[in-house]
């Protein structure tokens, strides 16, 4: 199917992100944190799907919206809360971190307008029927071994949390 | 931390710690709670959520019934006994009019005795099937519910017929019976037991074998035999422990020796085994019911009662099993016309003891489990 | 003016869904129809639930509310309307209010891949299965957002508790899902595909449903996931967050009236999403039963000309194109039968003739089946929603029948015989099919 209004949708799901990025640091209530992270992460997943990557953000939305944030929500809900909703916003090193801020946006800058010739005028036409296909071999073929290592990290993760948690064994 | 096998008192009094602090957490559930069958309000101590210990307050439904007793004569006193243990309204006037007549010192009628077992025995029946349907409700299976309530109501009807009431029934009087029994009566009882024996099957088809209810009542609420006899728990809950012990057959009343039935006992003295011993008593009520309906003598329905009753000064202690347990009553006469003191031992009153035992370890969603698996019945609680 | 007819014209007797092809026109006809047949569907499904669970249970439901109850779920949703809207007072306003609408929008959004045919979908995404399941996992997230703006410790234990409940039984849901999207690679070119329609044409390319492939495990597989789907939705018996008796009241116990309706809405489109999923994975979709049989080839007179003309026409094929007509039609039957029976007193006239006037209804749909355009057009969709309203009268047959699981029980089950099931019969899925050379080209 065709794209339809590309630069309309990227400036709202772009604009989307930013105000929900914007709202997870300054919120003081975790809870309204954790949900307008969630509402970033749900348009950063349309546009993966701008992208002609439908398998990447489908995989983003059960994961990270559905599955991370939900255990994010858990522990913030079961940590009683009333004292951070009292702490300062802004603490009193805002000097030095407004500095680095300013460095590093114009470290962003200046990468862009050095490097702007290797970005391509327009998207490749990306043929978006086998993202899920090509992800696969590559996963399975190419990066075999890093995956396998990703699952054992993972898997020590689980025990670890579960021998942390248990009373007794 | 507590040692939990220790009967420590709960702490009420000290200011609120915050919710969900790791170690303990005081709940209180009642006395408006669809799962504790009446007005009781039990309060929990858990740890996450294990149960550590519970105290019950019960109260709420006292009436006063004793104190009643002293200011009513013997004969007036009868349709309040019915109103203890609403459930099982029969046993209740049996036990008090047995206990009467023992202090009386008069032996009711071969026939009266014979009906008393009948309608006794089909109260049982009854009782039993109210608490299979609310103990399923409770642990979630909302269909035998029904099905236990619509053939309830064939007993109900045969209360009805007999004495006009479905519930308080007021069936007996001291010495015998009131009413000669209705024309159809031994038909009616016959044709219900042939009705009735297959229901049971029915039931126990939906439950006994179902991996969920196994699950939910395998090993909850364990009561070993000695902490039964120590707390003083008798009835289906003593005998799914193991102890064989049924006041039909030991202490024998009302020519229940004339009968041959058997006396269902458990093994391990959890919410199954008092599952399956209360569903085989019901079995054994319907053998009983079998031999008593064909083998109803003739003869007198009441025995020469005088119409002023003073019995003579003095103590008697009664007891019959009654479908939750031991019913006694402890009347004491001072010879005249009213008892100088009337005191009911109910069965749910002494068993509502041994929640806490039976609780501890457990789950929250146990405790609702346990609370219907003692059969407890508030009006006999707090009387 | 000539353009719009055009653009809605060139849709017609294509052979993609209306989101694959383009067609916004026919794509928002379509969300029009899925939506309106859902809540129908919804509102049938309260209907049924009482009459049924009270049939079980040797009563006979609502009676009084139209004839035989038929107009009660109105009568529940107009009540429901006019409740006085509570909110707690320390509640969280924005979240309590956002809350029923984020299950609703997860509940509702899924139907946008359901293939009610091979074109009835409102779109075809190559990830239909994937987003079917993400989309349905951010009902979670509602839910938690529901117990905890209720500002009151029993909803958010409730909540909690049902999150935990349903994240844990996607895993194995996952699993059983991958089991089946695995059979539907095993064709020439090797590769699978994850669009819903895709694999409905493989179960019919490979002339099997997937529930009887590589016999026991699609049988497996398939059962997997009709359990984790009904601990997915909370229903009984892995109701405990919820339930009446438990401590613990469940997480919409403070909400009232309207927002409650859509709590009760998302929980009955979730179990159709849900049922849909398990239909099109393993019992053939759309697909009547033996889709591949045609039985002795007939010559169906002309007056029933078909619609495909090159397509093979048998007797079985006449058979089957028969049953949805048949179906109203017995509907309608059953309808003018207890019109007879209805209590003859005047205050009964109008709901006999109410009655008779349904029948009338739906003998006339039942009639309009059997004219060949309709059912032509209407048969893969009869047959999809009669295995799905299968599957809704098993959720309503397990309330009746089964106590309810402990919740420690529940995550158990979940975790410990669940998942490894699922594990296994995903690798022995594998093995076998890798086995089978004749079908697989490497």
């Amino acid at each position: 199917m065709a794209p339809v209004a590309t630069p309309f949708f990227f400036y709202l799901l772009s604009g989307i992100m930013l105000i929900g990025g914007i709202l997870v640091i300054t919120r003081k209530n975790p809870v309204h944190s954790a949900l307008a992270l969630i509402v970033t992460l749900l348009a950063q997943a349309s546009i993966y799907l701008m992208l002609y990557a439908p398998f990447v953000a489908g995989v983003q939305i059960i994961l990270y919206a559905g599955g991370i944030m939900v255990l994010f929500l858990f522990v913030i809900m079961l940590v009683s809360i009333d004292r951070s909703v009292r702490e300062r916003q802004f603490n009193s090193q805002w000097v030095v971190g407004l500095i680095a801020a300013t460095a590093l946006g114009g470290l962003f800058i200046a990468v862009y307008t050095k490097g702007k010739d290797i970005f391509p005028e327009h998207a490749m036409p990306v043929v978006e029927n086998d993202n899920t296909q090509k992800i696969a071999t590559m996963l399975y073929g190419q990066y075999m071994f890093a995956f396998e290592i990703a699952s054992l990290l993972l898997l020590v993760a689980i025990i670890g949390a579960v021998v942390m948690a248990k009373k007794k064994i | 931390m507590t040692d939990s096998n220790t009967l420590s008192h709960l702490d009420l009094e000290t200011p609120e710690k915050p919710f969900l602090d790791a170690n303990e957490l005081v709940i209180n559930m009642g006395p408006q709670h669809p799962a504790t069958h009446g007005v009781l309000r039990v309060i929990l101590r858990l740890d996450g959520e294990k149960v550590l210990g519970l105290e019950c307050v019960i109260g709420y439904l006292h009436r006063g019934v004793e104190k009643i007793g002293e200011h009513r004569t013997y004969t007036m006193f009868n349709p309040y006994v019915d109103r203890m243990d609403y459930v099982a309204a029969v046993s209740n006037g049996l036990g008090y009019c047995e206990t009467v007549e023992k202090l009386l010192n008069v032996e009711a009628p071969p026939r009266a005795q014979h009906v008393r077992v009948i309608l006794t025995e089909l109260n049982r029946i009854a009782s039993h099937q109210l608490w299979l349907g609310t103990h399923a409700l409770d642990i979630g299976a909302i269909t035998p519910l029904f099905y236990t309530f619509r053939d309830r109501e064939e007993i109900l009807k045969i209360y009805e017929k007999y004495c006009g009431a479905r519930l308080t029934t007021h069936a007996f009087r001291i010495g015998g019976l009131q009413y000669e029994t209705y024309t159809g009566f031994e038909k009616e009882v016959k044709n219900f037991l042939t009705f009735f024996r297959p229901k049971i099957d029915e039931y126990e088809e939906l439950l006994t074998t179902n991996r969920i209810w196994v699950e939910r009542t395998k090993n909850v609420g364990t009561i070993s035999a000695q902490d039964c006899i120590a707390l003083g728990v008798t009835g289906p809950v003593l005998r799914a422990s193991g102890v064989k012990w049924d006041l039909r057959k030991a202490q024998p009343y009302a020519n229940y020796k004339n009968f041959d039935f058997d006396i269902p006992i458990g093994e391990n003295g959890d919410t199954y085994d008092r599952y399956l011993v209360r569903m085989a008593e019901m079995r054994q009520s319907v053998r009983i019911i079998e031999q008593a309906v064909d083998a109803l003598p003739e003869g007198p329905i009441i025995a020469k009662v005088p119409k002023v009753m003073k019995p003579a000064a003095g103590e008697v202690y009664h007891s019959i099993e009654a479908p939750k347990g031991e019913l006694g009553y402890f009347i004491v006469s001072d010879g005249s016309t009213q008892p100088y003191r009337v005191r009911v031992r109910p069965p749910s009153f002494v068993n509502l003891q041994a929640l806490d035992l039976m609780c501890r370890g457990q789950l929250v969603a146990d405790v609702i489990a346990v609370i219907g698996t003692l059969d407890i019945v508030l009006g006999e609680v707090d009387r | 003016m000539g353009q719009i007819v055009a653009y809605i014209e060139s849709y017609l007797g294509s052979d993609k869904t209306p989101g694959a092809a383009g067609n916004m026109f026919w794509v928002l006809v379509y969300i029009m129809l899925v939506f309106g047949g859902l809540s129908v569907a919804v509102i049938a499904m309260n209907w049924l639930e009482r009459k049924i669970l009270a049939h079980m249970q040797v009563r006979l439901g609502p009676m009084r509310v139209g004839p035989h109850g038929l107009l009660q779920p109105i009568a529940d949703a107009i009540k429901l309307l006019l409740k006085e809207d509570i909110m707690p007072a320390e509640a969280d306003g924005l979240i309590f209010w956002v809350a029923p609408f984020v299950v609703v929008l997860a509940a509702f959004t899924v139907f946008v891949v359901v293939p009610f045919g091979p074109t009835h979908a409102i779109t075809d995404m190559n990830i239909g299965i994937l987003f079917m399941l993400g989309v349905s996992s951010l009902s979670v997230l509602g839910i938690v957002m529901a117990g905890w703006a209720s500002n009151s410790h029993y909803p958010l234990i409730g909540a909690l508790r049902s999150s935990a409940q349903m994240v844990s039984y996607e895993v194995a849901m996952g699993l059983a899902v991958v089991s089946a999207v695995l059979m539907t690679s095993l064709n020439e070119t090797g590769t699978g595909t994850l669009s819903m329609i895709g694999i409905v044409q493989a179960q019919m390319a490979q002339q099997e449903w997937f529930i009887f492939k590589f016999f026991p495990l699609g049988l497996i597989a398939f059962f997997i996931f009709a359990v984790a789907m009904v601990a997915e939705t909370n229903r009984a018996p892995f109701d405990l967050a919820e339930a009446e008796s438990e401590l613990t009241a469940g997480f919409h116990t403070e909400y009232s009236g309207f927002r409650w309706s859509l709590f009760f809405l998302a929980e009955y489109s979730a179990m159709i999403a849900v049922s849909s999923i398990a239909v099109t994975l393993w019992l053939g979709g759309w697909l009547r039963p033996f889709p591949n049989l045609h039985g002795p080839s007939i010559s169906i007179p002309h007056y029933w000309p078909p619609v495909d003309p090159t397509a093979p026409t048998g007797a079985l094929d006449l058979v089957f194109s028969l049953f949805p007509g048949v179906t109203f039609l017995l509907f309608a039957a059953m309808c003018f039968f207890n019109t007879a029976r209805m209590p003859k007193h005047p205050l009964f006239k109008i709901q006999t003739m109410g009655l008779a006037g349904f029948g009338v209804v739906l003998g006339l749909i039942g009639l309009a089946l059997f004219v060949p355009p309709i059912r032509d057009r209407v048969e893969d969709i009869f047959w999809f929603s009669a295995k799905v309203a299968g599957f809704m009268y098993l959720y309503i047959w397990y309330r009746g029948t089964f106590p309810r699981y402990r919740f420690d029980q529940l995550m158990q089950m979940g975790w410990k015989v669940l998942l490894p099931m699922g594990l296994g019969v995903l690798i022995l899925t594998a093995s076998v099919a890798l086995l089978q050379p004749m079908i697989w080209h490497p």
